[in-house]
Order: C-alpha cells, then sequence, then structure tokens
C-alpha cells in the first residue's frame, strides 16, 4: 500500500505531505499538521465538532480522507481569527454571548457558522437551528450559540444586534 | 477508528474508472461523497483493498434538462440538488427529500448517485426514484445500458448493479407542470433514517385526481413502488373512503424490520400515516 503525495492549502499556507491513503483528514490535520484545535467527538459522523472548511463546503474532517482533500483549500478554527489576531466577529459572538460552556464543540459550530453567515449573511432564527443541525452542544442548549451567530451576522451586516426575547 | 489500508486512485475519465473496476475486480469500491462506505470501513465492516474516487470525473456532475427528460449526473451532491434552478423549477420534490437527508455537512458530500446505488434501504432518494419512474445509465466495459429504479433494487444491499458497472446517472422523466408533491419522513432527529417516509406525485383536474404514484422509503429491505394504493387513487376526488383503501393497500405491501425505530406493525401503520400525510400535501399544491 504506497503512501499517496498531497498538496494543499490550510489557513492559507501551502502545505505537501505524505499521507497513507488510510488517513483520515481529522488525523491528518490533529497529528501531522499539528492543528488540535479541531476536534475529534463521535468519530461516527454524528456530531460535527471536526467540521472544518473545505473549498467552500462545511466538511466532517472524520468522514473524508486526507488523500480526498488534494488540492483543496482548507480552513480550520487555528485560521480564523482576523489577520492581527483580534477575534473574528464569530469568534467575538460566542464569547459576549457565552456560546459555548465546555468549549469541546466550539471550534465546529465556529466552523460551520462561518460558511452559514458566508451562504446567508442575515439568517433567521430558524435558519441559523437547520444550519447548525449537524452540530451536537452537550452543554448549552443551543440558546446562546444562536444568539452568538445572531452577535456575530449583526456585526458583519452592521447593524445592531438586539437579544432575542427569552 | 482507522480503516484498514487500501491503495487510493483517481481517475478522470469514466473509461477509466470502468477500467480499474474490471482490472482490480471484486476488491475495488468506488468512492462517492463517502459518508456511507468510510464510517464502514472505520468500522471494518468493509475493507477493500482498492478504493476509486469518483470526484475528478467532471462527466459526473451536473442536472440538464431535455425535451421531457431532466438528467441528473451520479456525483452532483445533496447541496447541489437543492440549489439547482432547474430542478427548483421542474421538480421540487427532490430538494424537498435532499433536506430531509443527513445534515448540512453531509449534504455537501453526499452524492445523488451514491444515495441511489448504494442500496440502503433507508436511503431516501431510491423510494422516490421508483415514485418518479426514474431510470438508471449503469456503465460497464461494454457501453451504459438504462435500468429502472422500480426494477434496480433486489435486496437490502443488492442491486442490479454488475460489479464491474458504474451508476454514472439518473434519468427522471418531468412530470406534469401543474403536479403536487410531497415527501413526509418521520425520524427520530436530524440526520437518522426514516423510521417510515412516503414520496406522492398528483395530478388533479376538475377535483379528479387523473395520476398517483407512490413510493415508500425503508419499510422493506428495498423501497416500494406501492403500485395497487397508486391506481386506487386516480379517477377518484381523495375522498376518505378512497384515501384509506389507497392506505391499506400501501400499508399491506410493507415488511419493515422490527429494529430500534420500532416494532414492525408500527412501522407499518407510520408509512401509512406518511403517506396520508404526503397525499394531503401533494393534492393541496397540485394545479388544476
Amino acid at each position: 500500500m504506497s503512501k499517496s503525495h498531497i498538496q494543499l492549502t490550510i489557513n492559507g499556507k501551502k502545505v505537501e505531505a505524505l499521507v497513507e491513503p488510510r488517513t483520515l483528514l481529522i488525523h491528518f490535520l490533529r497529528e501531522q499538521q499539528m492543528l488540535t484545535g479541531t476536534h475529534i467527538g463521535c468519530d461516527t459522523g454524528h456530531c460535527g465538532a471536526c467540521t472544518v472548511e473545505v473549498d467552500d463546503m462545511s466538511v466532517k474532517s472524520c468522514m473524508t480522507f486526507a488523500v480526498q482533500a488534494n488540492g483543496a483549500n482548507i480552513t480550520t478554527i487555528e485560521g480564523m481569527a482576523n489577520p492581527d489576531g483580534t477575534l473574528s466577529a464569530l469568534q467575538e459572538g460566542f464569547r459576549m454571548m457565552h456560546g459555548l460552556q465546555c468549549g469541546y464543540c466550539t471550534p465546529g459550530m465556529i466552523l460551520r457558522a462561518h460558511r452559514l453567515l458566508q451562504e446567508n449573511s442575515n439568517p433567521t432564527e430558524d435558519e441559523i437551528r437547520h444550519g447548525i443541525a449537524g452540530n451536537l452542544c452537550r452543554c448549552t442548549g443551543y440558546v446562546n450559540i444562536v444568539k452568538a451567530i445572531q452577535y456575530a451576522a449583526a456585526k458583519i451586516n452592521g447593524t445592531p444586534f438586539q437579544e432575542a426575547a427569552e | 477508528m482507522i480503516p484498514g489500508s487500501f491503495d487510493y486512485h483517481r481517475p478522470n475519465s469514466v473509461r477509466e474508472a470502468v477500467g480499474l473496476l474490471t482490472k482490480l475486480g471484486e476488491e475495488a469500491r468506488v468512492l462517492a461523497g463517502g459518508h456511507s462506505l468510510i464510517p464502514m470501513m472505520k468500522m471494518r465492516m468493509a475493507s477493500p483493498e482498492h478504493l476509486i474516487d469518483l470526484s475528478a470525473i467532471g462527466d459526473l456532475k451536473g442536472i440538464s434538462i431535455e425535451r421531457d427528460t431532466i438528467k441528473i449526473g451520479a456525483m452532483t451532491t445533496q447541496y447541489e440538488l437543492i440549489h439547482s434552478d432547474i430542478l427548483t423549477k421542474h421538480l421540487p420534490i427532490i430538494a424537498e427529500t435532499s433536506l430531509v437527508i443527513a445534515d448540512p455537512q453531509i449534504r455537501y458530500k453526499g452524492t445523488f448517485g451514491g444515495n441511489v446505488a448504494n442500496g440502503d434501504p433507508g436511503n431516501d432518494m431510491p423510494a422516490l426514484m421508483q415514485c418518479l419512474n426514474a431510470s438508471y445509465e449503469l456503465t460497464g466495459p461494454g457501453g451504459a445500458r438504462q435500468v429502472a429504479a422500480r426494477d434496480f433494487y433486489q435486496g437490502a444491499y443488492f442491486t442490479a448493479l454488475e460489479a464491474d458497472e458504474i451508476l454514472t446517472a439518473v434519468l427522471i422523466p418531468v412530470p406534469h407542470s401543474g403536479h403536487g408533491y410531497a415527501y413526509e419522513k418521520l425520524k427520530r432527529k436530524i440526520g437518522d433514517y426514516a423510521t417510515a417516509a412516503a414520496a406522492v406525485i398528483v395530478t388533479m383536474s376538475g377535483g379528479k385526481c387523473t395520476s398517483a404514484s407512490i413510493g415508500l422509503t425503508n419499510v422493506s429491505d428495498t423501497p416500494l413502488w406501492a403500485e395497487e394504493a397508486s391506481a386506487t387513487l386516480v379517477g377518484s376526488s381523495l375522498d376518505k373512503a378512497t384515501v384509506d383503501r389507497a392506505v391499506a393497500a400501501a400499508e399491506a405491501i410493507t415488511d419493515p424490520a422490527s429494529d430500534m425505530r420500532g416494532p414492525a406493525e408500527y412501522r407499518t401503520k407510520m408509512a401509512g400515516i406518511m403517506m396520508r400525510r404526503a397525499l394531503e400535501r401533494a393534492a393541496s399544491r397540485a394545479k388544476g
């Protein structure tokens, strides 16, 4: 079983590597690239903790082989902050709205919410909830995660953020 | 969980992919979105020695319409189905069904061809393809042939697809422009397979049903086309007595397993209820 040579871009940086075809993208990112921000949750494709961005798609990296990402442009949580190192609107939203407790689901939530806002910059609460339906959080009950994404959408759009009534 | 070792191939054409499949034989599997196969490989329930990734084959992508037939390339993703202008205009039941499959992440990767070719009775598209009387284009070393979706499924994971063939496209006759449609799926949570689901297409004229077709998901080893139930509805005003008879005819052909989604009797009744709800919604959408 020969190794495959892959070239890809991760968080704006060109990367070349040799991988066994069976190496999952999540293991490649965490163990070969030492990008441990992306988490392995259920390891069965259900929980979304391993979500990364691959060529403008939200992808569960535990369900993808690294070789399939040959030539792709990948963003992980390590690439989400603003270029000057300040928090992105989404990261700030999760902080300000207490959108995390244990933090395990947060990298996947933020990557998924990022793509959601790229495709729909002003989502309704319902669209947010359906948009993050592939990401499980066992702490928050999702209420503050939804607020965090609404906060980020308002900040990106330059509109005032109004916290929804309980 | 780490899958067994395999060699990876990424051909650029269908011909090359079929050639690899022929050469490598039973130890090779084709890889589409991978969201059914890779979990199986991680659990070591599948250990192919070769994976033939179809993602670089441009010919397998895209949605087109020619006269009265819509052609969907096998590697078209669920996400692309949901966002297709052609399907929104002519065949909106496809997007309605895609939206209840898996979750957003999986819909970016999961393909239409994989969903219909895999033979998993839990998949949603096969019953819809039977409802729509679609045909599958299967390409092997001798060229392409067509098999009707209603003849394709032989048992759980057993289909008419030969070991050296690839399902390359799906051909769907466009229903009447005023048709009503609905896909109703009972599931325990987002991402779950159906406890039972039903696809319904109807056309109406002057308050009478002029055609009807019903497909049922995950209530047998194969998807089911409810032929008798469909025929029962035609000519009626979809009055309660006729619908009751059609629902009973549909329930009668189900043979679900008792599993964590419920006992067989429950799932049969849920198939009837999904059909009833889908029919109501389809009739309300039908023009004429």
